[in-house]
């Protein structure tokens, strides 16, 4: 009898989220697959339009540069589901880069008389440790002192590439390779190796992002993170730790851009204290290309990854085919602006409800329209500036 | 305009009549085929409990929600309303409960928001200045024109609303509650307001909780239950009794208190609680209250708006940092534990507002169901996926929810269903004590019942139930002991063998000699 109540299925079915994916009708799956067939259209064309893009080598190539995006884009989503963000990822990626150059031209102590050279292992984790740090002060500042993400890390966008400046004096560390005899040579591994034929980069980023895809479906704070980013109250009366759920999405993604810098200056052989610069807003318009809600609580990782495949195979793509930087950054700010309106799309229609409480709030509203605007000027002003 | 003979050319004739609306959510009926009429230049009053269709009737009426079916006549001639603004036009204004002003704006600027008077220079600010200082003078309220919205009391702030909707003309003017955040003094000024207003020919139509109030400024009463009409008449007609007897009607069963065992322990000991007002630290809004539930009692909590029920309930949940007293569960003090702590020694708020604090609208109806309990049951790194759909459907199935599966998205299932799944995910935490804030909100009255049905169960199995309600009825059915608050206190306890009216006189909404 209690089985049969259960089979009495509500009338009004809505969309599923995210989470449970059953039923299938075309329109929807073209809506949720849409960063996957934009991805199979830009490959199909750039594929017509010159002979050199479809090829093994040429995919691996532009998926190392897919790489570093794609990294920054799985941190940048975790704090996006817990609806923040972190505009000092690109930032974060430079201090790391100068981070390691610093250490690889070794550490002089002066109380000792000494030049310490640290071998790269030693040189990657303080790296790593760094981005933790720069992340657990925005988590900090948002979690605890309630200072508006967007704020908190706009602020520190400036002081970490300050620091990043001011370590450097505004020079580059062109010296990398470290010496044998030094015992700390190995850091181009991370930028040029390749492990059955493909690069260390993609490597790493497919280790991240199989590591978080885990995280945010089987575990605990995963399931925290979805709750407290689709409604902070409701999981803070369920017991959901929620200040600790955002302090830690930001270290996440401070860790996120520290990789992404070591990976970035080991490919490109040197460390300049003004490398990522605006690269945290791709890596905001790779999550929101793959589907994610600005607002929190929706998105998962297949969908960033594809939303950095579509904006790095495309960038590229239009490099290969000879089409000016300037239709590039046109064409890269068209497709976000297309994305955040399928978005806005899709996540409207969930917010009809079959009934209402009394005192109703505005706040559940997946992606809300001043948002979605927010969305799209920060970009536009991105692509203005860096083009 | 404003004479005494106004009365003598056609008030009290009807301007406007709604007839058969029906309005329905879904499955859920917030309207039933409703007859509506509102008299020129008079004050008509709707009576109705929470949840009786009170806020439907009125969204329909000015272009807010558009109904199911049924008509609306205004002035002879059918009519259908696509916006407020719509309305607005045709002369019905609402003033909400929650005031739709600018706090930053001056006066002026509120009163011309969106219609502002434009010249070829721009905005004529002194024109409009000249007309809202005209219109304040003639609510004999003298505030400057140029005066910001957020320095003016509550009261002003509801007068300039009132200037804002006479500025465009409103014929008929709603008002949705508009005492319950006003003081005496401000209730009289307002009063004299809405007379003032129906001799110049101004329909009014009144929505209040506090029935003697009500009665007092009203000419007619249109008492709704359950989204019917059930009783009109002229105000001089009939009396506080009437009203309520008509609001409450004949009772739906909602149970009775479970009984054929006994009462445990003290399980949740309240010991002289209070609670500061979050806007004005010198005043409490909950009193040094002290009370006890034991083991397998339900206790509810009757009062009205304001009287201090919510901030009690999510500051004994921990949301709400008290200003003194202790929180006592089975004898340990919890005083300053986390919201997680206290769930986990095992004590959980069912909120007020299931959408802004029960449910994660992006989760599915597992996800919200296991949300609170997940930390517990999962210690190590991963969650096991069986385990939990175990666990999820053991709770659908406990608390009888109707869905499609644990899968199914929270937004797809009905008010009452909803609110069953936010009980389930409490009571997925093995809670020793289960406080419940107006659990019968917002749903229908089968879900309440059933609502309430689960509540005695549970309690029957030695678990205790604290819940409030503005709902008399709900207190006549499963609590052992209804306690009633008034003004951050208690001001009385009852047993099962209280009437409504006696309910009623402790919270302050009606005195019955």
């Amino acid at each position: 009898m209690t089985d049969k109540r259960r089979d009495d299925s509500s009338p009004a079915r809505a969309t599923p989220n995210a989470g449970g994916l059953r039923g299938l009708s075309v329109g929807k799956l073209l809506l949720e697959g849409r960063a996957f067939f934009a991805l199979i259209v830009i490959i199909i064309v750039f594929s017509s339009l010159s002979p050199y893009y479809f090829s093994l080598n040429n995919f691996l190539t532009m998926a190392s540069h897919v790489a570093i995006y794609g990294i920054l884009a799985i941190g940048m989503l975790l704090v996006i589901l817990n609806g923040g963000i972190d505009l000092s990822v690109g930032s974060t990626l430079g201090l790391s880069g100068v981070m390691a150059g610093f250490l690889m031209q070794g550490v002089t102590l002066k109380m000792f008389g000494v030049t310490l050279f640290p071998s790269v292992w030693v040189v990657v984790l303080l790296a790593c440790a760094l981005g933790a740090l720069v992340g657990a002060i925005n988590g900090v500042l948002v979690a605890r002192f309630k200072v508006p993400a967007f704020v908190a890390t706009l602020g520190m966008l400036y002081v970490v590439r300050g620091v990043a400046l001011l370590m450097t004096n505004g020079l580059t560390y062109n010296n990398l390779g470290g010496k044998p005899a030094l015992g700390n040579t190995g850091f181009d591994w991370l930028g040029f190796n390749r492990l059955l034929n493909v690069p260390i980069g993609v490597l790493v980023l497919a280790v991240i992002a199989l590591i978080f895809s885990v995280v945010l479906s089987r575990s605990v704070f995963g399931r925290w993170l979805y709750a407290s980013g689709g409604n902070e109250r409701a999981a803070q009366l369920s017991g959901v730790p929620v200040k600790k759920v955002q302090i830690y999405v930001y270290i996440v993604s401070g860790v996120c851009a520290a990789i992404a810098g070591l990976i970035l200056s080991s490919e490109l052989t040197s460390a300049g204290p003004t490398a990522g610069t605006s690269y945290e807003l791709t890596a905001i318009a790779a999550v929101v290309i793959g589907g994610a809600a600005l607002t929190g609580g929706h998105g998962n990782i297949r969908g960033t990854l594809l939303g950095a495949f579509v904006i790095g195979f495309l960038s590229d793509g239009l490099v290969i085919i000879g089409v000016s930087a300037y239709w590039q950054t046109v064409f890269t700010g068209a497709v976000i602006v297309f994305a955040v309106l399928l978005n806005a799309v899709q996540y409207r229609r969930r917010v009809k409800r079959p009934e209402t409480t009394g005192k109703n709030s505005d706040s559940s509203h997946p992606m809300s329209p001043a948002r979605v605007a927010g969305a799209v000027i920060k970009n536009a002003v991105n692509k203005n500036t860096a083009g | 305009m404003k004479t005494a003979a106004d009365t003598a050319h056609g008030a009290g004739e009807i301007v406007l009549a709604a007839s058969d609306i029906v309005k329905s959510y879904g499955n859920t009926h917030a309207l039933k085929s409703v007859n509506f009429e509102i008299h020129r230049g008079k004050v008509t009053t709707l009576f109705g409990e929470n949840g009786a269709g009170k806020s439907t009737l009125m969204k329909i009426l000015s272009g807010v929600e558009t109904p199911t079916s049924g008509s609306i006549i205004l002035d002879g001639e059918p009519v259908t309303f696509s916006s407020t603004v719509d309305a607005r036009d045709r002369g019905i204004s609402i003033i909400h409960q929650e005031l739709s002003l600018a706090p930053n704006l001056n006066v002026r600027d509120n009163i011309f928001m969106g219609r502002e008077l434009r010249t070829a220079h721009g905005v004529d600010f002194a024109e409009e200045a000249r007309q809202t200082a005209a219109l304040m003078a003639s609510l004999e309220e003298d505030i400057a024109p140029t005066t910001l919205i957020q320095a003016l009391r509550l009261g002003q702030q509801q007068l300039v609303e009132i200037a804002r909707a006479l500025s465009v003309n409103s014929r008929i003017l709603i008002m949705d509650e508009p005492t319950s955040a006003l003081s005496a003094a401000e209730v009289e000024l307002l009063f004299k307001v809405i007379r003032d207003l129906t001799s110049r020919g101004v329909s009014i139509v009144y929505i209040s909780h506090h029935l003697e109030e009500a009665l007092e400024i009203t000419d007619y009463a249109v008492v709704l239950r359950d989204g019917s009409i059930t009783a009109t008449a002229e105000a001089k007609d009939i009396d506080l009794e009437w009203v309520v007897r008509n609001m409450v009607g004949e009772n739906f069963d909602l149970g009775s208190p479970p009984s054929g065992y006994d009462l445990g322990e003290v399980a949740l000991s309240i010991d002289d609680v209070s609670i500061a007002d979050a806007a004005n630290a010198e005043r409490s809004v909950v009193d040094r209250l002290s009370l006890d539930v034991r083991a397998g009692e339900i206790v509810c909590i009757y009062g009205l708006m304001g009287a201090g029920r919510t901030e009690l309930m999510e500051s004994i949940a921990g949301r709400v940092p008290m200003s003194g007293g202790r929180i006592l569960l089975e004898g340990q003090d919890i005083s300053r534990l986390s919201i997680a702590d206290r769930i986990a020694k095992g004590l959980g708020l069912v909120p007020e507002d299931r959408q802004r604090d029960g449910l994660v609208q992006t989760m599915s109806v597992g996800a919200n169901l296991s949300l609170a309990s997940i930390g517990v049951f999962f210690k190590g790194l991963l969650m096991s996926r069986p385990q939990e759909h175990t666990l999820v459907d053991d709770s659908i199935r406990d608390v009888h929810v109707k869905t499609a599966g644990g899968d199914a998205p929270i937004g797809s299932l009905s008010g009452g269903n909803q609110q069953k799944v936010v009980i389930g995910k409490m009571l997925m935490t093995e809670p020793k004590v289960i406080l419940l804030d107006e659990p019968s909100r917002g749903i229908d009255i089968g879900a309440k019942a059933e609502v309430f049905r689960l509540l005695s169960e549970r309690a029957a199995q030695g678990l205790a139930v604290l819940f409030s309600t503005s709902e008399v009825s709900e207190c006549l059915s499963i609590a052992h002991r209804i306690i009633v608050m008034r003004r951050g206190r208690i001001s009385a306890e009852f047993g099962t063998d209280v009437t409504k009216e006696q309910i009623m006189a402790a919270s302050g909404e009606a005195v019955v000699a």
